[in-house]
C-alpha cells in the first residue's frame, strides 16, 4: 500500500511557523473554534459527554501542538517539547486532517492506514470524528468569516496556497446529483 | 430451584454418548435436552444412542426434550428439524425454524440460542406454547428478574446458564476445521479430537475462548455457584449445566447439594476449578463488568 | 432494478448518500434501539424528519434500524422509537425482536415491517414464520449463506430479500453473537455496539502496536504497518500450534462481481454496510453501486475497480456467498 500519498508542509513553511504559531495565527485560531462551535451547535450534541475531552492534535509536519477543548471552545498552540496534558492524541500529516475534516477522505480508511494514528480514549476521538463529519465544515470559508474586512485576500491567499500545497483547504462538493 | 441439563455442545463418538447418559440417569436433575444442535454433520455419528439415551432418562423419572440445531440453513437440516418436532417428544427451540414446524399451542422449550431478552417476547413465545424459557447467557441479573416474574405470569419456567463453557457464538464456517486448513464440507470431522473443544489463546498467551466445530465457546467455564441464591431470589425456576468431559454426574449432584443448602458456592467453587476443562470460572455476565470476569477469588 | 440500500451514520451521510444516488437509506436513532450505537453518530428526532423529507424530495425512500433487542423492562424506549420513525415519515423500520415485531404489527399496522439481519432468519421456515406472524415485507438474509443458497429460499418465500454486497463482514451469524459483552459487558444485541471503542486500547510494546479489547490482545502490528481497528473476530489469536486469523482475516466485504448471480437468485435489494463510514466514503461506495446496478439492469458489464482505493491495503472477500469460504 503505498502509505500516505498525503503532502506534507513543505519544510520553508515549516521553519517560518517556528516552534509556535505567529501570534496573530494563534488569536485566529481561537477565533475559528469559538465560530465553530456558534455556527455548528451539532458538533457539540453530538459528542455528547465527550466534548467535555482534551484533544492533542500532532500534525506531524508541523513544528507544534494543538490543544483542543470542544466544550469550552478552545483551540491553543503548544511546543513539542512541551505538551501539555490530553485525554486523547491525534498524529499525522496537516493534509490528513485537512482531508478528514473536510470530507474528502474517510476517517476510518485514515486510521486504518495509520495516516492517521490515535492514542488514549479512543470513544472521544471517534466521536470528534462523526460530529465533525456531520457539520460539514469548510475551513477556507470558516476562517474568512472570522477574518471581516480580510475576508477577500484571506480566500484567495487560501486558494493560492491550496494549488501549492495539496493540503484540502476547503470541503469537497459533492459532484452532483446522480441522475 | 432444580437442574436441566442441555444438549451436549461437542462432538462425541456414541460409545462415549451412551455412557454420559447411562451416568446422569442416575444424577439428581429433572429434565434433560439431548440431541444435535451445533454441527448436523456430527449427527449420524451419534444418533443412534439418542433413543436408548432417552428411554433410560424416562425411566429414571427426568423429563426430556430433543433440542433442535441453533443454525439451519441446508435442506437435509430444515428437514431434520422438521421430523424432531414430529417425534412425539417435547422440542426445545434452538432456532424458530423449529417452531415453524411445532402445531400453535403444543408445549415446547426455548433454548439458550433463541433471543429472549424482554417481556414482550417472552409472552409471544408463552402463546405459541412454550413452556420453558433458558434466558440467552449475555443478559444481566436486573433482566433477569425481569423476565423471571414475567415468565411465572406467563406460565413459563425461567432457567438460567448455570455451568458450562458458554455458547458465544454461530457461524456458516466451521473453525474447528479452518485450524486444520480444511474447508467444512471436508471437514474430516476434526472437532471430534477435541472433545470440550479447542483453546484459542490471545497473542499473549490469555486463555480466551474455544472453538467447537461452528461454534465458538468461552475458554472459561461458566458456573452459577456464587450467584445461585441471587438467581432464586430473582425467581428463576432452574439451572441449566451444559454437558462437559470427566465427572459430569458429580458436578450435578454438587449443584444439587448447593440448591438443597447442603454445600456453600464457595465450595462449590473451589471444587469446580479442578474438575472444569481449561481450570477457570466465570461468573461475569449475570454479574460482572463482562462475561469473562469471575467474581469469586482468582 | 435492484434496490440500492446505502448507510448513513449522520444527516450528512444521508445527503450524501441520495445525492450519490442511493434508491434508499437506512438509519437509526442516536440510542441504545439501533445496532450501531456508536459515539457522535445517528439521528435525533427532529433530523430524522429532516433525513425522511430530503430523501423523500429526491425519489430516495428512508428505512429506519430499531433492531437491537429491547431491554427488560425498558421496551418503552423501543416502542417510541417505532412511533417516532412512523411520525417522522419513514418507509420501513427493520426489526429484530420477536416482541418489537408483535408490538409493531399490532399498533403501527401501516408501518412497513423489515426483518433485520440481527434476527438471523436464515432458512425458508424461519423467514416463513416471521411473515405469517408479523406481516414482514422483506427479509434482511444472514451473511452465512450462499448464492446457491439465496436462490433456493427465494423460490419458497413470498417476501422480498436484501443481502449485504459491500463493507464490513460479520462472520458470525448476527444477532447470536455474544464475544464482544464477554470481552467487555457490551454487545450488538444488548447495546448495539461491538467491540466497543470504549474498551480499545492501544499500547506501544517495542517494535509492536498492541490492540487490545477489555484487556485481551486482540492483535500486534509492526510500528507504522497497516494496523485494523481490534474487532474480537478479526483478531490474531494463538491455538495449539497455529497462530493467525483464526476466525476471519481482517478483509472486508465486495460482492460486487456477484451482483449478476444475487439479481438471478432473485434478491430484491443491495445493502452497502458502513454507518460508521464518512459522508465521503458513503458517496463514492454508492455512486460506484448505483451504476453498478444500472449497469446490471441495462445488460453491460460491470464497471470495473471503481472500490480499490476504499478497501486499500484490505484484502476483500465474497463471504458466504462463495461456498468455498467455509
Amino acid at each position: 500500500m503505498p502509505r500516505s500519498h498525503f503532502p506534507r508542509v513543505p519544510p520553508a513553511l515549516r521553519l517560518a511557523a517556528g516552534p509556535l504559531p505567529p501570534a496573530p495565527l494563534g488569536a485566529m485560531l481561537g477565533l475559528l473554534v469559538r465560530h465553530l462551535a456558534r455556527e455548528h451547535p451539532g458538533i457539540l450534541r453530538r459528542m455528547g459527554p465527550h466534548a467535555g475531552r482534551s484533544f492533542l492534535i500532532d500534525p506531524t509536519d508541523l513544528p507544534f501542538l494543538l490543544l483542543l477543548r470542544p466544550a469550552t471552545g478552545a483551540l491553543s498552540a503548544h511546543r513539542r517539547t512541551w505538551p501539555p496534558a490530553h485525554d486523547a492524541r491525534l498524529a499525522g500529516p496537516l493534509a490528513a486532517f485537512l482531508a478528514m475534516l473536510h470530507g474528502t477522505e474517510d476517517g476510518d480508511a485514515l486510521f486504518f492506514s495509520r495516516d492517521l494514528t490515535i492514542e488514549g480514549d479512543t470513544e472521544a476521538v471517534l466521536a470528534l470524528r462523526n460530529a465533525l463529519d456531520d457539520a460539514e465544515i469548510d475551513l477556507t470559508e470558516e476562517l474568512a468569516t472570522v477574518s471581516g474586512p480580510l475576508a477577500a485576500p484571506l480566500r484567495r491567499t487560501l486558494a493560492l496556497a491550496e494549488r501549492i500545497t495539496g493540503l484540502a483547504l476547503h470541503r469537497a462538493e459533492p459532484t452532483g446529483d446522480y441522475t | 430451584m432444580d437442574l436441566t441439563i442441555g444438549p451436549n455442545a461437542f462432538f462425541w463418538d456414541a460409545a462415549a454418548v451412551d455412557a454420559f447418559y447411562a451416568r446422569l440417569a442416575e444424577a439428581p436433575v429433572a429434565r434433560v435436552a439431548i440431541g444435535e444442535w451445533v454441527c448436523s454433520k456430527r449427527l449420524p455419528f451419534w444418533q443412534d444412542a439418542i433413543a436408548a439415551a432417552v428411554e433410560r432418562l424416562q425411566a429414571a423419572g427426568k423429563e426430556v426434550a430433543l433440542a433442535s440445531l441453533a443454525l439451519v440453513t441446508l435442506k437435509r437440516e430444515r428437514r431434520l428439524t422438521a421430523d424432531l418436532a414430529a417425534a412425539g417428544l417435547t422440542v426445545e427451540v434452538n432456532d424458530l425454524t423449529a417452531l415453524r414446524h411445532i402445531p400453535d399451542g403444543t408445549p415446547f422449550w426455548v433454548g439458550p440460542m433463541v433471543n429472549v431478552y424482554n417481556e414482550s417476547t417472552l409472552r409471544w413465545l408463552a402463546r405459541r406454547g412454550a413452556t420453558r424459557i433458558c434466558l440467552p447467557p449475555e443478559l444481566p441479573l436486573a433482566s433477569i428478574a425481569v423476565l423471571a416474574a414475567a415468565g411465572r405470569e406467563a406460565g413459563v419456567a425461567v432457567e438460567v446458564w448455570g455451568h458450562g463453557r458458554l455458547p458465544l457464538a454461530i457461524s456458516g464456517r466451521c473453525y474447528h476445521a479452518r485450524l486444520h486448513d480444511r474447508a467444512k464440507d471436508g471437514c474430516q470431522f476434526v472437532c471430534g479430537e477435541d472433545p470440550d473443544g479447542r483453546e484459542v489463546d490471545t497473542l499473549d498467551g490469555q486463555k480466551f475462548l474455544v472453538v467447537n466445530g461452528v461454534q465458538t465457546m468461552s475458554q472459561s467455564t461458566a458456573s452459577m455457584a456464587l450467584q445461585a441464591e441471587a438467581l432464586r431470589a430473582a425467581g428463576v425456576a432452574a439451572l441449566r449445566l451444559s454437558p462437559q468431559t470427566g465427572d459430569f454426574a458429580g458436578i450435578c449432584r454438587d449443584y444439587a447439594e448447593l440448591l438443597a443448602g447442603r454445600m456453600t458456592g464457595a465450595a462449590l467453587a473451589a471444587s469446580l476449578v479442578g474438575r472444569v476443562p481449561g481450570g477457570r470460572l466465570s461468573d461475569g455476565f449475570p454479574a460482572g463488568p463482562s462475561g469473562a470476569h469471575w467474581s469469586g477469588a482468582a | 432494478m435492484m434496490e440500492l440500500v446505502c448507510p448513513a451514520g449522520t444527516p450528512a451521510a444521508l445527503r450524501a448518500a441520495v445525492t450519490a444516488g442511493a434508491h434508499a437509506v437506512y438509519c437509526g436513532f442516536a440510542d441504545e434501539t439501533n445496532a450501531r450505537n456508536f459515539p457522535g453518530l445517528n439521528f435525533s428526532r427532529e433530523e430524522m424528519a429532516g433525513g425522511v423529507a430530503f430523501a423523500h424530495a429526491r425519489g430516495a425512500r428512508v428505512l429506519v434500524a430499531i433492531n437491537t433487542f429491547p431491554r427488560a423492562g425498558g421496551e418503552p424506549l423501543w416502542h417510541r422509537a417505532v412511533a417516532d420513525a412512523e411520525a417522522a415519515g419513514a418507509d420501513a423500520v427493520i426489526l429484530a425482536d420477536l416482541g418489537l415485531l408483535a408490538h409493531a404489527a399490532e399498533h403501527h399496522p401501516g408501518l412497513r415491517r423489515h426483518l433485520s439481519v440481527q434476527a438471523a432468519a436464515a432458512n425458508p421456515d424461519a423467514i416463513n414464520l416471521y411473515t405469517e406472524a408479523f406481516g414482514v415485507r422483506r427479509v434482511v438474509l444472514p451473511r452465512v449463506l450462499s448464492v446457491e443458497e439465496i436462490a433456493a429460499i427465494n423460490r419458497e418465500i413470498d417476501v422480498e430479500t436484501e443481502v449485504f454486497v459491500f463493507g464490513g463482514l460479520c462472520v458470525m451469524a448476527e444477532g447470536r453473537c455474544s464475544l464482544s459483552s464477554y470481552a467487555t459487558g457490551r454487545s450488538p444485541n444488548m447495546n448495539g455496539v461491538c467491540s466497543p471503542a470504549s474498551h480499545v486500547a492501544y499500547a506501544e510494546e517495542g517494535p509492536e502496536l498492541a490492540a487490545r479489547l477489555g484487556g485481551f490482545t486482540i492483535h500486534r502490528t509492526p510500528k507504522h504497518a497497516p494496523a485494523p481497528y481490534p474487532t474480537l473476530c478479526k483478531g490474531c489469536f494463538t491455538s495449539g500450534a497455529e497462530t493467525g486469523h483464526i476466525f476471519e482475516d481482517p478483509v472486508s466485504l465486495d460482492a460486487t462481481r456477484l451482483i449478476p448471480a444475487l439479481a438471478r437468485a432473485g434478491v430484491a435489494a443491495l445493502k452497502i454496510e458502513g454507518r460508521q463510514r464518512s459522508r465521503a466514503y458513503v458517496a463514492q461506495v454508492v455512486r460506484s453501486f448505483r451504476a453498478a446496478v444500472e449497469a446490471q439492469e441495462a445488460g453491460r458489464p460491470l464497471p470495473e475497480g471503481a472500490l480499490a482505493r476504499l478497501t486499500e491495503g484490505q484484502a476483500t472477500t465474497t463471504g458466504a456467498y462463495a461456498k468455498t469460504w467455509r
